[in-house]
């Protein structure tokens, strides 16, 4: 089976082709079915691959396509690698591909550009699996651009709405900043090692000085806070959210943004060599995770809720990188993978019972009209809140621990995020689903549940919300962590715990009991003082408008960087191109002009002229070849 | 012999074309320049065969006396710009098919004498017959900017004219100094490998000259900063097909001359002086694609980025390694592509609206989608996405030049974010978004401009994904080209 590892993102290829080139004249119901059977015959075959892989003894497959760039003794080969890590991401990325794909079919049924949709969707389920199955950087850069280019044509999938393009440009940009910085770490890696195939890389590490090590490391870091939304270039995430809701769970929540993550993971060996690199990446993500946290208190959109939430998210498995904890960032992928593609697939059918409305001040009272999306959106949250028994309890509870062996104070500032986490979400949902209507009585009377090829990936994800933890049970528990087992192949293995039991159990005794202090102050305050955010132009206190309009980091990106470049492309181009360099030449081109006029005035003539002349050269030249 | 054909063969076609009336001479131009391309694809098969075979050179004693020699032969990069020129200059010719254009058959017979000069250049292995034929080239496209351009056309197409013929003199001035310098038992030679060991010959001061000579002439045939001022109004002045030759293939002669008549002859002097070389090609990429975020016209956007791309060819050639000078040559081939395919959009815009002024633009997309997605890809090629043919040249420049200076990496860099800024922008303001003026109406595209279209984008990505045919001749070329450097 793993010798089939090229069917797997060939089968999305070809659903591509196939509706890229005829989607349109095969109708919706065709194209919807050959988008999703596409993906779901990669998801079995990702099924068989990893049960081959868990069975055998040999952890590490590379299966050689062909040869791609060859330039002296740079020789990248397009080459795939099957082992833990990559058939794991095969699994979550196939496997949730497949039940957006279902949901879609229902979300965007009444879409003109649905055949479109598809076919950006399939594109990018090719180059995510590129993305985590190459085996060398190059290849995982290959699909790290892809599915940026897919990430952008999703975005501004409504191509008519400026404000969205604009998103969908913004998003390319930025994470262009972040590949020309993973670039460069490419080609140090290749200058430093002679490879840039892992299995050589890795074996060499040990060779390269720390210094070289470190720099590899940050440059790779710098694709990575690009692409999983880091500071200081995450402010594309949230105006992603202009894309169709299914794009935000798959793309901008399950997978694509999870990319930076699986780079880490793959390139452990660097970061673990390297104390700089490492202390940054959880520095940057502890960061990022409490001040993303902080502006979703304040949100009233409820895609942009969960998206500075996904930031936030991504924060603490940085963190977990961070301090080493590889594994625990890995398990935090795969519950937030659950839970997140959840909760966004949740607010599309809440979207859509509500007609498009997207701001929680206008919902309310919705768990009785719309039942399933209300209990799984429970789940999602209980589980991403980090209550027992949901998975995101686990996942994060790993990483905290792991935290605080590592420094206390990393820990509490990640605990506190946490608490944030479990606010805003029960914010939400008490703003959504609870209280009295607060729309239109249009909407109200509207109001339905939605089709069953929407509720059914709702259902899946929210049993695997739910039990998602079992992948990765407390080593103190003296129980199986599946995860950390897995992946110990590829992993350079930090020193066994030092924490003793009674310490694990306090922490986690800590996270529950402050979890559940957040979500009853947010019962206090949204389900028995009934609070509804202020409305848009209202007076707030300071630090809230602060924080409400994002800190102002687009304004302050857009004052020091967008505008001065405008304005510096003006100068150059009016300026210093057309006044001093062209006038120069001109300076010089005039004084030769007027010696010159003399051969002017063989310009006088015909065009005949000119070209009997030249033609006679011409032949002239030849037949001197022969005569001479 | 094969060589000789190559070069033959248009310029006999081209003479024929000047005599034919009407549509007869675009479907005459049209047909041998296909043959033309046939040609080279047998030249393409030969030399997979056996790069040595006899049939690739041609040697004819030209002027004895002075040792000049009608010598000309195909070794591997040569053959790459060949294929890049005679895969080219049908999709040119067949690019105006919907164009009006009087006079056409003069038109179209200067299009191929300017081929047979070209295909000269690439394969002249005499350094007099490759200034004769560098400067052969410039005729054509002088004509054919001077009498079909656009406004302004007078000043700005002499000015084009007088400043690369200066470049050149200088250039003729270094190389008759080589040649002065050179010694085959008593005689002086003009041959490419005699003056390489003349100018090897040479002391520091001396190569430092002949490096600054003949690079210049190369620098403002490319055009690099701050050398490039006659480039945006030339492209945007000269008839779209006028400007597909300059920026697809005649400005390949600038990079083309630096790798085989620059780096082997002054191994010296590019040491001292590749550095600053490459500093100003750097320069000329960020400042380019700054100047290119502001303008309003696309043809004169997709001038600005050509500096740009030639920069970094520039930049990674100067550095002198396999990655840098491989990247190169196959970025050569790219942009030639790449270049070619959005100033036929330009054109093709002009045609269907009206105008090329982005701000008038917008919308498109919803009018037509096909148009929309061939621009894409095109784009897409440009800004070098992985699997576009635009990415492996662009990764290894990149990487040459890394190996040279990881500042100099790092600033040339800049050109994956800042292409990425202007082309978007430029992208969104003419397809996406509403229509911004009801009275532009975008139809759908004639059968030729579809078919134009559609080759280059199947050159797009088919070279991206699998860019093996051609990389490999260029990994060995460009082996064998390093060898004579050391």
């Amino acid at each position: 089976m793993i010798k089939l590892i090229g069917l797997v993102p060939l089968f999305p290829l070809i659903g591509f082709l196939i509706n890229g080139f005829f989607g349109k004249k095969i109708g919706k119901s065709v194209s919807g079915i050959i988008a999703s059977v596409s993906i779901l015959a990669s998801f079995i075959l990702s099924v068989l691959i990893f049960v081959e892989l868990n069975g055998s003894e040999e952890k590490s497959h590379i299966v050689n396509l062909f040869s791609w760039i060859n330039s002296g003794n740079l020789k990248i080969p397009f080459e795939f690698l099957v082992d833990p890590l990559s058939s794991l991401f095969l699994l979550i990325i196939t496997g949730i591909g497949f039940l957006i794909h279902i949901y879609s079919i229902g979300y965007m049924s009444h879409d003109e550009g649905f055949a479109r949709f598809f076919t950006y969707l399939n594109l990018f389920v090719f180059f995510m699996l590129l993305l985590v199955l190459g085996n060398n950087y190059l290849i995982m850069f290959v699909g790290w651009e892809g599915v940026g280019l897919c990430s952008y044509l999703l975005i501004g999938f409504w191509f008519k709405n400026n404000a969205y393009n604009n998103a969908a440009r913004k998003a390319f940009v930025m994470n262009r900043i972040g590949d020309l910085g993973f670039l460069l770490g490419i080609i140090l890696v290749f200058i430093t090692f002679g490879s840039i195939s892992y299995n050589e890389v890795f074996l060499k590490a040990g060779t390269a000085s720390t210094g070289v090590i470190t720099t590899i490391a940050l440059l790779l870091f710098v694709g990575a806070m690009g692409k999983s939304a880091q500071i200081p270039l995450y402010t594309w995430l949230p105006d992603a959210m202009a894309g169709p809701t299914p794009v935000s769970a798959l793309i901008h929540a399950a997978t694509m943004v999870t990319a930076g993550i699986y780079m880490i993971v793959r390139s452990n060996v660097f970061y673990s060599i390297s104390e700089v690199a490492s202390e940054t990446v959880a520095i940057v993500g502890v960061v990022t995770a409490l001040f993303a946290a902080t502006i979703g208190l304040f949100q009233n959109d409820i895609k942009k809720i969960l998206a500075y939430s996904t930031v936030s998210q991504l924060g603490l498995m940085f963190l977990a990188l961070g301090v080493g904890a590889y594994s625990s960032a890995v398990f935090h992928v795969t519950t937030h993978a659950f839970f997140k593609a959840l909760l966004f697939l949740g607010a599309g059918s809440v979207i859509h019972a509500m007609g498009g409305e997207q701001d929680i001040r206008k919902m309310g009272g919705l768990s009785g009209k719309i039942k399933i999306t209300f209990m799984t959106m429970l789940m999602g949250t209980i589980a991403i809140s980090g209550l027992p028994p949901f998975s995101g309890f686990f996942s994060k509870d790993e990483i905290l621990a792991h935290t605080y062996e590592h420094s206390p104070l990393l820990w509490m500032f990640g605990m506190i995020a946490s608490m944030l986490t479990a606010f805003y979400m029960f914010r939400l949902l008490f703003l959504t689903f609870f209280g009295k209507f607060r729309g239109t009585h249009e909407q109200e009377h509207h109001l339905h549940e939605s089709p069953s090829s929407m509720t059914f990936p709702l259902i899946v994800l929210a049993i695997l919300s739910v039990v998602g933890g079992l992948l990765g049970l407390p080593e103190f528990w003296h129980m199986p962590n599946w995860m950390s087992n897995n992946l110990e192949s590829i992993i350079v293995r930090k020193n066994p715990s030092t924490l003793n039991h009674e310490t694990e159990w306090m922490l986690m005794g800590i996270a529950v009991l402050a979890a559940a202090v957040t979500i009853y102050v947010a019962y206090i305050i949204y389900r028995q003082k009934k609070t509804i955010p202020l409305k848009e132009g209202d007076k707030m206190p300071g630090l809230q408008t602060v924080i409400y309009n994002k800190y102002y980091v687009d304004e302050f990106y857009d004052a020091v960087i967008r505008k001065p470049l405008d304005v510096l492309s003006v100068a150059f181009h009016k300026f210093f191109d057309i006044q001093i360099i062209d006038g120069l030449v001109n300076g010089v081109g005039s004084t030769v002009k007027t010696v010159g006029s003399g051969i002017r005035l063989l310009q006088q003539g015909n065009i005949g002229f000119y070209i009997i002349s030249m033609v006679i050269g011409i032949v002239f030249i030849i037949l001197l070849t022969f005569l001479i | 012999m094969l060589t000789a054909l190559l070069i033959l063969f248009p310029l006999l076609a081209g003479l024929l074309v000047f005599f034919v009336k009407g549509n007869a001479a675009r479907n005459l131009a049209l047909g041998s320049s296909i043959i033309e391309f046939g040609i080279a694809l047998g030249a393409f098969m030969l030399f997979k065969h056996n790069p040595n075979a006899a049939l690739l050179n041609f040697d004819h004693a030209w002027v004895q006396s002075l040792g000049i020699h009608f010598s000309v032969g195909i070794d591997g990069m040569a053959l790459l710009m060949i294929l890049l020129t005679t895969f080219l200059v049908p999709l040119i010719i067949l690019s105006s098919f919907k164009n009006e254009y009087s006079n056409s058959n003069n038109f179209y017979g200067l299009i191929l004498l300017m081929q047979m000069a070209l295909v000269g250049v690439f394969t002249a292995n005499d350094g007099f017959l490759f200034y004769v034929f560098w400067e052969l080239a410039l005729i054509p496209i002088y004509f054919i900017c001077l009498l079909w351009g656009g406004e302004n056309r007078g000043q700005i197409t002499f000015k084009f004219f007088v400043y690369t013929l200066l470049g050149s003199l200088f250039m003729l001035v270094g190389l008759i100094y080589l040649y002065n310098h050179t010694n085959v038992d008593g005689l002086k030679s003009w041959n490419v490998q005699d003056l390489y060991a003349a100018g090897r010959s040479l002391t520091e001061v001396q190569q430092s000259a002949v490096f600054w000579m003949i690079f210049i002439a190369f620098a403002i045939k490319m055009p690099i900063f701050p050398f490039h001022t006659w480039q945006p109004d030339t492209y945007v002045t000269a008839p779209t097909q006028g400007t597909m030759l300059l920026s697809g293939i005649m400005l390949k002669m600038g990079t083309f001359g630096v790798i085989k008549w620059l780096l082997p002859v002054v191994p010296l002097g590019l040491e001292k002086w590749g550095g600053t070389a490459i500093a100003l090609s750097v320069v000329g990429i960020v400042y380019a694609s700054i100047i290119a975020i502001s303008q309003k016209d696309f043809k004169r956007l997709i001038a600005y980025s050509s500096i740009a791309h030639v920069g970094l060819i520039s930049a990674g050639i100067l550095s002198a390694n396999q990655q840098g000078v491989q990247g190169a040559i196959m970025q050569m081939l790219a942009h030639g592509v790449n270049v070619v395919g959005l100033f036929f959009i330009a054109d093709i815009l002009l045609r269907h609206t009206g105008t090329r002024e982005m701000d008038k633009l917008g919308g498109i997309r919803g009018m037509n989608g096909n148009f929309a997605v061939l621009f894409l890809i095109i784009l897409l090629g440009s800004v070098a996405l992985p699997l576009t043919n635009g990415f492996v040249g662009e990764f290894l420049l990149i990487n040459g030049v890394y190996q040279y200076s990881a500042v100099m990496a790092a600033i040339a860099g800049l050109t994956v974010i800042l292409g990425a800024v202007y082309m978007l922008r430029a992208y969104q303001k003419i397809m996406l978004g509403e229509r911004n003026d009801s009275n532009v109406a975008f139809g759908s595209l004639a059968g030729t401009d579809k078919l134009v279209l559609g080759i280059i984008c199947v050159a797009v990505v088919a070279f991206g994904v699998y860019p093996k045919p051609l990389n490999d001749i260029a990994e060995v070329a460009v082996r064998d080209i390093l060898m004579n450097l050391k």
